[in-house]
């Protein structure tokens, strides 16, 4: 399986297609509903994000709470969509790829077109095994917010499937369709 | 005869189950699961089903979460007319609840107001649900439930023309606009009847049925396999990313309504739809 590693650069943006699997390695950033909420508020008050966007891949988790001697709980995607509306701003300020799970809108689909840039799936609910690619774990901002604060995680070999890719290919539509043609074909 | 039961046995109970909901996927959903990646006829999709299988193995092991999302809990209660609880009851769910979430370092997930969203820290309160039955027993099942798929959930109410078929399209309809969300496969409770608030809860109640098991009433067992093969042809299949198994379980609780009414209610859940049960 193909291995990349953060921060994404152009080139490996650009060389991933819809339905490809992966493993990621790298530093990524925890970010949810209520961390988005206030990235929205430090934009629009022109203050500093918690992290430098650029290159870098946000994982839309909260992970449960790390129990002694372990590095992280369990931790999976959480639904993309709610992010949505908040995504934008996010891409037009060098955001290169985000995990999570389901679908995603028109809006932001053509927004990661003019700036490219990656969804990935991470499989939902699979939390226990997600924990044993976390290396590291740093809280770096809004501690109060509890499993919705922004983390910083070392992943090492985290597989992924890419959901939609920098041209617009969708891996939900694809693979639906796939399968019923080829259970059309099997009737025959 | 009255039975006395201490409300501290209420809190140590509800504690235990929170904490073995979230880590052991019941029995019944894995066997489901293995059969589905057995029939499975699209390979990611099988290696998707293969790898939730080792993921509830893993937390089982471990004894770590199954998923992140370890819910909101909504605690069922049946308490028998012949028992006397000494001490709050509800106080004691919910220090139950507190406990669990806690010491079990499962996920707080509760903000104690939907609009100004402060977390509460403990993951209470939990929803409670309260029923008096005969006999002198306490049953108490802790059904921990994660956002995603209860997002995806709805209710509407149908008038009576609308009939079979504008319920089948209603659910069908539900499993389409949920697609990839609720993380499928996905397991459904469909509550119809009764009124306005009865239909959601009888779609909940029903998401806790075994999935070996069909409505006791033919002409509802005969709905749930009919509309269960159609979901599975969607094509949505695991994480939506294509395939056959789409819903891994599919449950219908009926009731009594009123002549101008047909409510109904569809509870989605996903692979994960746990509950642990205990009686005291
Ligand atoms: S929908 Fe279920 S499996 Fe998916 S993240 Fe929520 S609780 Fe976990």
């Amino acid at each position: 399986m193909r291995e990349i590693t953060t921060p994404l650069d152009r080139e490996t943006i650009l060389s991933l297609h819809a339905g490809e699997h992966v493993l990621l390695s790298g530093v990524i950033y925890t970010a949810r509903d209520a961390a988005h909420l206030r990235m929205m508020d430090c934009i629009r008050q022109g203050q500093e994000l918690p992290f430098q966007l650029s290159g870098q891949v946000i994982y839309y988790a909260g992970p449960s709470p790390t129990p002694p001697g372990a590095v992280v709980g369990s931790i999976g995607p959480t639904t993309s969509m709610r992010m949505d509306a908040m995504t934008p701003a996010l891409l037009e300020r060098g955001l290169a790829g985000m995990i999570g799970k389901g679908g995603r809108s028109e809006e932001v689909c053509r927004c990661m077109q003019e700036n490219p840039s990656v969804y990935f799936v991470a499989v939902g609910g699979a939390a226990a095994l997600g924990a044993q690619c976390v290396k590291h774990l740093e809280v770096i901002a809004w501690d109060d917010l509890g499993p919705e604060s922004v983390k910083k995680l070392e992943v090492e070999k985290l597989p992924l499937i890419v959901a939609v890719d920098a041209y617009g290919a969708d891996a939900f539509q694809e693979g639906q369709n796939a399968y019923l043609r080829q259970r059309g074909e099997m009737k025959k | 005869m009255v039975r006395e039961l201490d409300a501290c046995q209420i809190e140590e109970t509800v504690r235990e189950l929170c904490i073995r909901a979230c880590r052991e996927l019941p029995c019944d959903i894995e066997q489901r699961m293995k059969e589905a990646a057995g029939e499975e006829d699209w390979d990611s999709a099988r290696s998707i089903l293969e790898l939730l299988l080792e993921n509830a193995r893993v937390a089982r092991e471990h004894a770590v979460p199954i998923c992140q999302d370890t819910g909101m809990a909504v605690v069922f209660c049946e308490i028998g007319q012949d028992v006397h609880i000494s001490g709050s009851f509800e106080e004691a769910v919910l220090r139950g609840v507190r406990r669990g979430y806690t010491e079990g370092y499962l996920r707080k997930s509760v903000v104690a107001d939907p609009l100004r969203r402060k977390n509460t820290g403990d993951n209470t309160p939990p929803v409670i649900h309260l029923r008096l039955v005969p006999g002198d027993r306490v049953r108490l099942t802790v059904a921990p439930k994660g956002a995603g798929s209860e997002n995806m959930s709805r209710m509407t109410m149908l008038t009576p023309a609308q009939g079979m078929e504008g319920v089948r399209q209603f659910v069908m309809e539900t499993v389409r606009l949920a697609g990839a969300n609720p993380c499928p496969p996905m397991i459904l409770g469909i509550g119809i009847g009764g009124n306005f608030e009865r239909a959601p809860e009888m779609a909940k109640e029903a998401l806790l049925d075994p999935l070996d098991t069909w409505n006791p009433d033919p002409f509802y067992a005969e709905l749930e396999k009919e509309w269960l093969r159609q979901i599975n042809e969607t094509g949505i299949g695991p994480q939506g990313l294509g395939g056959r198994t789409t819903c891994l379980g599919l449950h219908i609780h009926q009731e009594a309504t009123h002549i101008a009414c047909l409510p109904v209610a569809v509870n989605v859940g996903c692979h994960v739809t746990r509950h642990a049960t205990a009686v005291l």
